[in-house]
């Protein structure tokens, strides 16, 4: 019953599109004000999209097996939560998903934008329906949630148990918001360009929805790293899959549009910029669906492969791509601007700079996840594109980088000059001393790290000098910055300070190096609701006498039958002390991987503090408003 | 000023929209080609091509060896590059276990680009199918021998190379490997 009223519901939202579309027509035509008929359609039609994922939750929750989707990722002895969030943890779900936040925001965005042009608004609404639209056909041809099965099967075939994690429950929907949320950005940029709106005032109010896809998308790619950390046991927090890559790529663009709006706001200036970084942004998340739903790439975690319904998307990413081509060069004027230049040491300068910089970083990780690509199609040659790529590549731009986030917020807009600065060289002296300490200390290689780490450490010192010496005055970008600099020094220091041990251990044996002795005491096997779990405890004692009891899992899933290890991760400030344990074949001993990694909430910390300084931006804006 | 700014206007999209349109059409074609294509790595076939020479330090110790030493004897050999990185290679591990079992092939390892750490654990946690490992760590061995990347795998008796697969091993490249050896 929930299914099909969820089914209907989809049809019924495609004829409010239609009916939204063709009073759009009508609207941009004849009348001067807004059709507020419009906004109640399109209320209507969220109301159905809602409707719709309800079912398709309820269809969870009674594991109505009549339901393909359901059959296929659920199964009765699965708890609650996992249940509900086997909603979205698959291909067709998630897609519902989708639309669900398409068209919440195209809501939300004329409910707050009422002080906007009649004509922008229209039109913001009509790209963001043809979105709705593609994504509704795309749903229901191809991929539809309520597919029916008969005879009704009794029992599902289970949740991918690696899927069944608090973490994972909450990361697709907020990497979500992050994502479709662009689109926003992208139907409002097409529709200002077409009515030539790209202003001041548009800058101001299309910021509010930058920061929004921005912070949810910093949060989910976070959630999605902290959950490859502990779940998937290597240890690691990014492995440059092609799937993280997806995410990181749209976040690139969304940062450095974001920075370039602020110029926008302040100086009418890198107009086109804007535009493009804009229609990038929702492209770039557009292609990861692609890349990971299509099977196109090989990677740990795509959907399932369907050539069909990569097809489909293709073609639908392609007429966006080139209807926003078409706006780009037949409506956006650039007129009156190409004449201002830029005095070589301003603010907008150095935003120009990163700005380079970032589209560095992006073309590198696009490079490394499309290339084996085009490789394999123009020469049959397979390749596979690793870490060593990326941190070649990325780590030495990361120095000017670094310097250019610390020098650029000190500059004055227009032009600057270098007096009263002395601070500047002060910190950096202070930084460069440090970082030689540290580097000699931990003895690593010398020259490209010890800048890295000057570096790394000016943007912290002088983000953190600001904090006391400016107080509110440009609080959020401080935050964030301040946060990126802790962020990359967490990250070394637990590049340079990890430390691993690798062993084959049976109940009762003791490890014993000069740090450090394992123990490993006893093993238990407890059954749980869906899967039964071996638990091994062991007595872990480091040279101060100190001892941890670890005790890393081994669960063996009943629906689908699989095992996997769950890490037991031990976490205080300074360092996270990490053991997983997995089954060595047709023997008693099991292999135990201890790890030392110094600083991994360091890393997830930073991270928030990032996100919070776009909040901070937010709420910011809201008060002076 | 309305003239050149007009001009401006029209040149940009006079030259810049082609060029854009055709970037986009090539990168849809080539997506579209990738799409039907199978996921399954193709092998390419080299018969009788001859072993490169080259001089390579064994991993985890100083000793060099040519690679006139390393395949001297009337067996088969199976050289695997790899990586403790690459996560195909990961794949790829359990048929090497397997192709260990056969008496009449010896697999050698080469250990590319890697940390000798790095490695180390990776064939402790997923078992060591090697007889011998070579060190790579600047990747020249493996340009060498004509490889495009890890994991790569030669099939060589003789002194020649007999078969070589590009990308990580599948269960029918497998058993092409076992019949061959046979």
């Amino acid at each position: 019953m929930a299914s099909l009223i969820g089914s209907y519901s989809l049809f019924f939202s495609l004829g409010f599109s239609v009916l939204i579309l063709f009073f759009s027509f009508k609207n941009l035509k004849n009348t001067i004000n807004f059709d507020n008929k419009l906004l109640s359609l399109t209320f209507l039609q969220l109301l159905f999209i809602i409707l719709s994922f309800f079912g398709l939750i309820i269809a969870f929750i009674n594991s109505d097996f009549s339901n393909s989707t359901v059959f296929n990722h659920s199964h009765t002895t699965k708890p609650l939560f996992y249940k509900i969030s086997g909603t979205w943890g698959n291909h067709e779900g998630s897609l519902l998903l989708w639309l669900l936040v398409l068209t919440l925001f195209i809501f939300l965005f004329l409910i707050s934008s009422k002080k906007q042009p009649k004509k922008y608004r229209v039109l913001t609404l009509l790209f963001q329906q043809i979105i709705i639209i593609g994504f509704l056909i795309f749903l229901i041809q191809t991929s539809n949630p309520f597919a029916q099965i008969y005879p009704v099967p009794s029992e599902g075939l289970g949740l991918n148990p690696i899927l069944q994690d608090p973490a994972l429950a909450i990361h697709p929907p907020i990497l979500y918001l992050g994502y479709v949320g662009s689109s926003i950005i992208f139907s409002s940029v097409l529709a200002a360009s077409s009515t030539n709106y790209i202003s001041k005032e548009w800058a101001k109010h299309i910021k509010q929805w930058i920061l929004i896809s921005w912070i949810f998308l910093t949060l989910g790619i976070l959630l999605g790293s902290i959950w490859a950390y502990y779940e998937l046991g290597w240890g690691g927090f990014w492995f440059w899959d092609p799937v993280e890559n997806v995410s990181l790529m749209p976040w690139l663009a969304l940062t450095t549009l974001f920075h370039c709006v602020l110029v926008l706001e302040k100086k009418l200036l890198l107009t086109s910029w804007v535009v493009i970084l804009s229609i990038a942004t929702f492209t770039l998340s557009m292609s990861g669906t692609f890349l990971v739903r299509s099977g196109i790439l090989n990677s740990v975690h795509t959907f399932a492969n369907d050539p069909e319904r990569g097809l489909y998307i293709l073609i639908f990413l392609f007429t966006l791509i080139f209807l926003s081509l078409f706006v780009f060069f037949f409506f956006h004027k650039t007129d009156g601007q190409n004449n201002t230049s830029f005095f070589w040491l301003s603010k907008e300068t150095s935003i120009l700079i990163n700005n380079w910089f970032m589209m560095y970083f992006l073309a590198v990780v696009l490079i490394g996840t499309i290339y084996p690509i085009f490789l394999d199609v123009l020469t049959s040659q397979k390749i596979s594109v690793g870490p060593p790529f990326y941190h070649k590549l990325i780590i030495p731009f990361l120095i000017p980088f670094l310097l250019a986030m610390a020098i650029g917020p000190k500059l004055n807009w227009i032009k600057s000059n270098l007096q009263n600065k002395s601070h500047l060289l002060l910190l950096f002296a202070i930084s460069l001393i440090l970082s030689f300490l540290i580097i000699r200390i931990l003895e690593i290689s010398f020259l490209v790290n010890t800048i890295l780490f000057t570096s790394a450490f000016y943007l912290f010192f002088i983000t953190l000098r600001d904090f006391f010496i400016k107080g509110f005055k440009n609080l959020a970008q401080n935050i964030a910055h301040f946060g990126f600099s802790l962020l990359i020094l967490s990250i070394l220091f637990n590049n340079f300070l990890s430390s691993e041990v690798i062993t084959n251990l049976k109940v009762g044996e003791t490890y014993k190096s000069d740090e450090l002795t394992i123990n490993f005491e006893k093993i238990e096997k407890i059954k749980k609701q869906n899967f039964e779990a071996i638990i091994g405890k062991f007595n872990v004692k480091s040279d101060n006498e100190l001892v941890d009891i670890l005790k890393p899992e081994l669960r063996i899933y009943n629906q689908p039958n699989i095992v996997t290890s769950e890490a037991d991760i031990k976490t205080n400030l300074l360092s996270d002390k990490f053991m997983t344990m997995n089954l060595v074949q047709n023997q008693e001993y099991f292999n135990i991987r201890y790890q030392i990694k110094p600083f991994m909430i360091w890393i997830w910390f930073s991270v928030i503090i990032i996100s919070f300084g776009g909040l901070f931006s937010f709420f910011k804006k809201k008060y002076e408003n | 000023m309305g003239c050149s700014a007009f001009s401006k206007k029209n040149m940009k999209t006079k030259i810049l929209l082609p060029f854009t349109i055709v970037s986009f059409l090539f990168i849809f074609f080539i997506l579209y080609v990738g799409l039907n294509r199978s996921n399954i790595y193709i092998p390419e076939t080299v018969t009788n091509e001859k072993i490169p020479t080259f001089k390579v330090k064994v991993f985890n110790s100083e000793k060099e060896l040519t690679s006139k030493e390393i395949f001297e004897n009337d067996i088969y050999y199976l050289l695997n590059i790899w990586a403790s990185w690459c996560i195909p290679c990961r794949d790829e591990h359990p048929y090497l276990m397997e192709l260990k079992k056969n008496k009449k092939l010896e697999i050698v390892g080469l250990n590319y680009k890697d940390k000798v750490k790095n490695a180390n654990n990776f064939l402790n946690e997923l078992n060591n199918p090697y007889t011998l490992i070579l060190s790579d760590t600047d990747g020249t061995i493996a340009i060498e021998w004509g490889a495009y990347g890890v994991p790569e795998t030669f099939l060589i008796y003789n002194g020649k190379i007999i078969k070589k697969i590009i990308g990580p091993m599948n269960n029918n490249l497998f058993k092409e490997i076992e019949r061959a050896v046979k």
